[in-house]
């Protein structure tokens, strides 16, 4: 490889200043015209508008039952909980990233829900069946004891299939898991004994 | 305008027109450049088939996606059915589906054994790092481009697969939510998502590779082919200027890869024939069943080629955020204590540890874990600049150079097990040592590939006449 000699060519600044500022116009109209391209990427007004509250009859739900319903094109579970699986949320603090469900409560967690089982009526427990990881939607391992991708002391809950998260009935997450988040509870409220309405409640 | 070339009137018509060509394009001069007169190494070995037949796959994808997109219809309500209309009613169909879903793997088989081969000959090295530079831009877009076209046939796995690399850039602190809102177009992946998904897969990345692999060949024959020994060939030319070592491409190079291709044609067949589906491999068993937005299938992984950067993702958990934090600070104390550096830079040194520290302890190990996973392919565009072995082939290098590579490819295939298994506490261990050795060996690279003492290397390259 030889060395290319310097170009010593002189640089006719009036020129040079004026192709910088019709690039930068330039660059400013293409930038602008971005703008209209990129903003199709967002929702659009029909999605938007796709997120009405839904009713749920919770009569033929069994104690030990859940109950999956759809609410903006997320599962919303309605778990049954026994008092077996009431008790045991006694006692697990230790393992859970946030018994107490203090984490990001605005976003997670409506203020009727902040207590033990994350729900107004200890029995029902609502709950977007959704991770908080990925997305993903967890699976029922309400059975007790030891089984594949679990503990062995297992007091039942709920297992991410994607990444082995665990979270227990009340949707609390266990500790050193990869979600770092409880399950989100939905803004809920009860219409009468066996009516719940998911997506609305009474603050709104 | 160079000036017209004026040939015999006596010449053979086809001489004739290929003059009149010439003075208007320079067809001549492209085959010569790139095949005719290209003068390729004459030891290249086995391993150098894979660039033709990453070429070969490339065609076979494009043919066959132009035939598939007739009968496709990108809509969540009609995909699934349509793919399956494609199998059952379109004459052929399943042939041309079969092609394009077994295209998709074997193009990761042949460009991971096309960069395995970059790895150890050294063909990053100067001055072919735009090559390289070029050529993980295109494996980039191929992960592009595999990701979203699998979820096009909108079943079980395309969809949940979708909705986890998604979520995926939410981690990013800030803007995340925000990010995956404007990826996906709704709040969940649906029928937004699935449009836009088929114009990137069908129009938006199939245009930038093509231009990518463009520029990967002009600037591979700008600089030469390396060869298995390393040898610059261009430094020993014969008295016509040509390289002695050489052989111009074409015929020589074309029947080697001819005969490869017809090697690569006869598995690629019997895989589409007898097992199309390659044991859930190639086509998962989940995506069989429509995309069910209420409903995780039990077990979801990736398809294979992508697992190997899932178990990287999976292995970052709280507990290997502490590791990762020693690492840093280790990383941070040896250039304190061992480098020869000024005060101040030393000083900024600690002060980027205790800065990375924090926002490792302050963000969720989850957006961590994507960083990893991005940071693995990140990683290997730097590779030009990470290695400073005084050779570039690994038959140079010294003995032991062997294992670490060795160990590099073991590793990255148990990573890939592990990353189509269920989640496990023992694999998560597996998988955290994986990453560190993954990492490790390339950001460790630029000392222990100083180290040791290289064989001398040859001025010519060796290969023996037939």
């Amino acid at each position: 490889m030889s060395a290319t000699p310097v170009d010593t060519h002189a640089v006719d600044s009036s020129k040079r200043t004026w192709i910088i500022t019709s690039t930068c116009a330039g660059a400013v109209g293409a930038a602008a015209v971005a703008v209209p391209f990129i903003s199709t990427f967002q929702p659009s007004e029909r999605a938007k508008a796709a997120g009405a509250a839904v009713e749920v009859d919770l009569a033929d739900i069994k104690p030990g039952e859940k109950k999956t319903v759809e609410w903006r094109g997320k599962p919303v579970w309605i778990v049954r909980r026994t008092a077996e699986q009431l008790a045991a949320l006694t006692g697990l603090s230790g393992a859970l990233a946030d018994p107490e469900s203090k984490r990001k409560p605005s976003e997670l967690t409506p203020a009727y829900a902040r207590n033990e089982g994350r729900s107004i009526k200890p029995e029902f427990f609502v709950a977007v069946g959704i991770c908080t990881h990925l997305g993903c939607s967890p699976s029922d391992k309400f059975q007790v004891g030891a089984q594949a991708s679990l503990p062995d002391d297992w007091k039942g809950g709920f297992l991410c299939p994607c990444h082995g998260s665990t979270f227990d009935m009340a949707g609390r997450v266990f500790k050193n898991k990869p979600a770092p988040d409880n399950l989100e509870v939905p803004p809920h409220m009860y219409l009468s004994d066996s009516k719940l309405l998911i997506g609305e409640d009474k603050k709104a | 305008m160079a000036e017209m070339k004026v040939i015999s009137p006596n010449a053979p018509a086809g001489a004739r027109l290929l003059n009149w060509v010439d003075n208007r394009f320079p067809l001549s001069q492209l085959y010569n450049d790139h095949l005719g007169q290209y003068y390729a190494p004459k030891n290249l070995n086995f391993f150098y088939v894979f660039g033709a037949l990453s070429i070969l796959v490339l065609a076979i994808q494009i043919i066959t996606g132009i035939f598939l997109v007739m009968h496709y219809k990108p809509d969540a309500a009609l995909a699934f059915g349509s793919v399956e209309y494609i199998m059952r009613d379109v004459p052929w169909g399943w042939l041309i589906r079969y092609m394009h879903s077994t295209g998709a793997s074997a193009f990761f088989i042949v460009v991971y054994m096309h960069m395995f081969r970059g790895l150890i000959y050294g063909s990053y090295r100067k001055p072919r790092e735009l090559v390289w530079i070029f050529g993980c831009a295109i494996f980039l877009c191929l992960m592009a481009e595999a990701f979203m076209g699998y979820l096009l046939p909108w079943g079980q796995m395309s969809y949940w697969g979708a909705q986890v690399i998604v979520n995926l850039f939410a981690a990013v602190p800030f803007v995340g939510p925000d990010l995956a809102l404007l990826i996906r177009g709704d709040y969940v992946v649906g029928d937004a998502t699935l449009n836009r998904f088929f114009s990137f897969h069908v129009i938006a990345v199939p245009l930038v590779l093509l231009g990518l692999v463009v520029a990967h060949i002009i600037a591979l024959h700008e600089v030469g082919s390396n060869n298995p020994d390393g040898v610059e060939i261009k430094a020993t030319k014969g008295a016509d200027g040509n390289p002695l070592d050489g052989i111009p491409f074409h015929p020589f190079y074309t029947v080697h890869d001819i005969f490869a291709a017809s090697m690569f044609f006869m598995v690629f067949t019997a895989i589409i024939f007898f097992a199309p589906e390659f044991g859930g491999y190639f086509l998962e068993y989940n995506n069989f069943i429509p995309a069910d937005p209420l409903k995780t299938p039990l077990h979801i992984a990736p398809v294979w080629y992508f697992t190997p950067y899932y178990s990287m993702l999976r292995a970052i958990t709280d507990e290997m955020m502490l590791v990762l934090i020693a690492c840093v600070w280790g990383g941070a104390l040896v250039a304190v204590l061992r480098g020869k550096l000024a005060v101040l830079f030393k000083i900024v040194i600690l002060g980027a540890a205790v800065v990375v520290t924090a926002m490792m302890l302050s963000t969720d190990a989850k957006f961590w874990g994507v960083v990893v996973m991005g940071g693995a392919v990140v990683i290997l565009f730097f590779l030009p600049w990470l290695d400073n072995s005084a050779v570039k082939s690994i038959r140079y290098r010294p003995s032991w150079h062997l294992y670490v590579y060795a160990v590099f490819v073991v590793n990255f295939v148990v990573l890939a097990y592990l990353g189509v298994q269920p989640p496990s506490a023992i694999g998560e261990r597996i998988s955290q040592v994986g990453t560190l050795y993954y990492f490790g060996f390339f950001l460790l690279m630029p000392w222990w590939s100083s180290m040791g003492d290289t064989k001398p290397v040859p001025s010519r390259v060796n290969f023996a006449p037939h």
